[in-house]
């Protein structure tokens, strides 16, 4: 892909297109706010005292209510049991313990194999949703085709019916395709859900790339396949990651109701069915659940914190319009 | 690129696999939804046409319209609460203050980890012996003695609300805020040159150019808050006796607990008629909104 990349058409790194997307508007008038202030604080923005004391409370405030149950659920990872089923309440642990962290392995058995299978099946319906949704969003771009606008209307409808919805179908369907209890029974009605928004977001971008760079490959006789794989793909990139990055966030944080009616084996079950089957126990063992779930979460949290940029850029896609 | 006919051709092999596969997954079962609720289907092989059976016996047994409007009413509490709260957060988020980055990338969380386990959290927050929530209002003498909040009709109701609203505010507020940002700058600072204050910029300036977000971001809301499933499930499965049983909830239970599919499908297709009437608002307020910027 990157050897394809080098002997494009068109320079991609230098073109400013490749930088920037409808969505990145957030971050880049975050940059132009930047260097504007640098030389001297603009005016407008400037706070007196009591104000820049309100704004930092009510974003404690705010914070506070957003991030309370990671906080909870971490310190009572650190809480042994006896502790956590005393009174009165205490928000700090008074004995830290790393015991839940040693003995959830036993407890849950197959943690890693969940967390294993929620990565796994995340990043294939990545790949699916990648595949798909590319040559779709590009014909959505760059054909107007007579009931392109329907069409899409009726793509961007399908995200409004939720799968709860259509349960009872899709487990038929699942039973005749024989896929009840593998792998393919929560990625494949998972994918279907993430295409629309993703062929929205992907349409959006290609629209940006300039016509003219099609039309100069036109008139230079590549055919129509060879412009899409040659000049358009290769621009399209950034987009293509943000794409990549939304769907499998989405199919990362979704994993619920086709894992749970669609998968009964303990090893293909996502981190979040392994735990909800702990979390269903008539004694649920808290401090090793929250641990548990802490280590599930986490490989996802670092990465969080590097892709932060393209998560705006993808929320916020197609939805503002400048 | 003029030859308009192969062109067509061309668009639809490039739409054909996506087109193919939400045909499969999406329009089918959904037609198949429409069909199974006519009829008895059940665990067993075969079934029969009934007729408006299913129909008739969901709106003769009267709990049915009690859900109805027991989801319309979750719904619209949580999507405005969502609103406000997101609002409140964007502008908190949009103040040019040390520390600005940081705060939106701790936003994200609840958005980003699996619903699942940000539930799990909730579910030994509302602990009622144990829990932060009543333990803490314990220790501040708000409550006297341990409140346990999923065990009562009412607050059981008010928790679930309080746990969706917050995994829709991430998403929620980080839009309000990039529709902030969108906002020319100019507009302020002519504004400010003139003397205007920064409430008054906020209710004549920011408050009315964001009304269309708003509107898309309540019309989405409400379609994803009407469709809400995880959060009940994990957490009071519906109970305490029906308190926090909404539409889809009680879907589930018809079909999948107790495999009645087709008395399930007719309860899913009132879903989807209520469903397509949202969608179809939200289409009409796109359209509307793009003319209106257009003029």
């Amino acid at each position: 892909m990157s050897a394809e990349n080098a002997n494009s058409p068109v320079p991609t790194g230098s073109y400013p297109l490749a930088a920037g997307t409808a969505g990145l508007a957030a971050v880049s008038a975050k940059q132009r706010m930047k260097s504007r202030t640098k030389p001297a604080k603009a005016m407008i923005d400037r706070y007196k005292w009591y104000e820049v004391a309100g704004l930092y409370l009510g974003i404690a405030v705010f914070l506070f209510f957003v991030l309370a149950p990671f906080i909870e659920g971490f310190l009572v990872s650190l809480k042994p049991l006896s502790q956590l089923f005393s009174t009165p309440y205490s928000f700090i642990p008074k004995v830290w313990s790393f015991d839940a962290y040693i003995n959830m392995w036993t407890s849950v058995p197959m943690l890693g194999m969940h967390i294993f299978n929620s990565f796994f099946i995340s990043s294939i319906v990545t790949l699916i949703v990648v595949i798909i949704v590319v040559p779709a969003a590009y014909a959505f771009a760059r054909f107007n085709f007579a009931g392109a606008g329907v069409l899409l209307g009726l793509f961007l409808a399908v995200n409004m019916f939720s799968g709860a919805v259509l349960l009872i179908p899709l487990f038929r369907l699942m039973r005749s395709l024989g896929l009840l209890n593998t792998y393919f029974a929560m990625i494949v009605p998972g994918a279907a859900f993430l295409i629309p928004s993703s062929i929205w977001l992907l349409r959006t971008y290609m629209m940006r790339i300039p016509r003219e760079l099609d039309e100069a490959a036109w008139v230079d006789g590549a055919s129509r396949i060879y412009t899409l794989r040659r000049v358009i793909l290769p621009l399209a990139m950034p987009g293509i990651v943000v794409v990549a990055i939304m769907t499998f966030i989405g199919a990362y944080a979704q994993q619920f109701i086709f894992a749970l009616t669609f998968n009964s084996k303990t090893e293909f079950m996502p981190l979040p069915i392994g735990l909800f089957a702990f979390f269903g126990k008539q004694e649920v063992v808290w401090n090793e659940l929250m641990a548990a779930s802490f280590v599930g979460i986490l490989p996802v949290m670092v990465v969080i914190v590097f892709l932060q940029r393209y998560l705006v850029a993808g929320l916020t896609a197609g939805a503002v319009k400048q | 690129m003029t030859s308009t006919r192969s062109a067509t051709l061309f668009a639809f092999a490039l739409l054909a696999p996506a087109l193919i596969y939400i045909t499969v997954i999406v329009a089918y079962p959904l037609f198949d939804t429409v069909l199974l609720s006519f009829t008895n289907a059940s665990l067993k092989q075969t079934y029969d046409f009934v007729g408006w059976t299913n129909y008739l016996r969901i709106f003769g047994a009267g709990n049915f319209t009690d859900v109805i409007i027991r989801t319309f009413v979750w719904t619209f509490f949580s999507v405005s609460i969502k609103m406000i709260i997101g609002m409140c957060g964007a502008v908190l988020l949009n103040a040019a203050i040390p520390g600005q980055t940081l705060f939106r990338v701790l936003t994200m969380p609840p958005w980003i980890v699996p619903m699942a386990i940000g539930i799990f959290m909730w579910g030994w927050m509302y602990n009622g012996q144990f829990g932060m929530i009543s333990g803490l209002l314990q220790n501040f003498g708000i409550v006297n003695g341990p409140v346990a909040w999923l065990a009562y009709g009412n607050t059981a109701f008010w928790a679930t609300i309080i746990t969706d609203v917050w995994i829709g505010v991430p998403m929620v507020t980080i839009y309000f805020l990039a529709a902030m940002q969108s906002i020319p700058k100019d507009l302020y600072e002519a504004a400010w040159t003139d003397g205007a204050g920064r409430a008054y910029r906020f209710r004549r300036i920011t408050l009315p150019l964001m009304v269309p977000a708003i509107i898309t971001m309540s019309l989405l809301s409400l379609i994803a808050t009407f469709n809400s499933f995880d959060i009940i499930w994990i957490l009071t499965q519906g109970g305490p006796s029906g308190s926090t049983t909404t539409m889809i909830i009680d879907t589930y239970k018809t079909a999948i607990g107790s495999r009645k599919y087709g008395e399930g499908a007719a309860r899913a297709v009132v879903i989807c008629i209520f469903v397509s009437i949202f969608c179809l608002a939200y289409f009409r307020a796109v359209r509307r909104l793009q003319q209106g910027e257009a003029k």
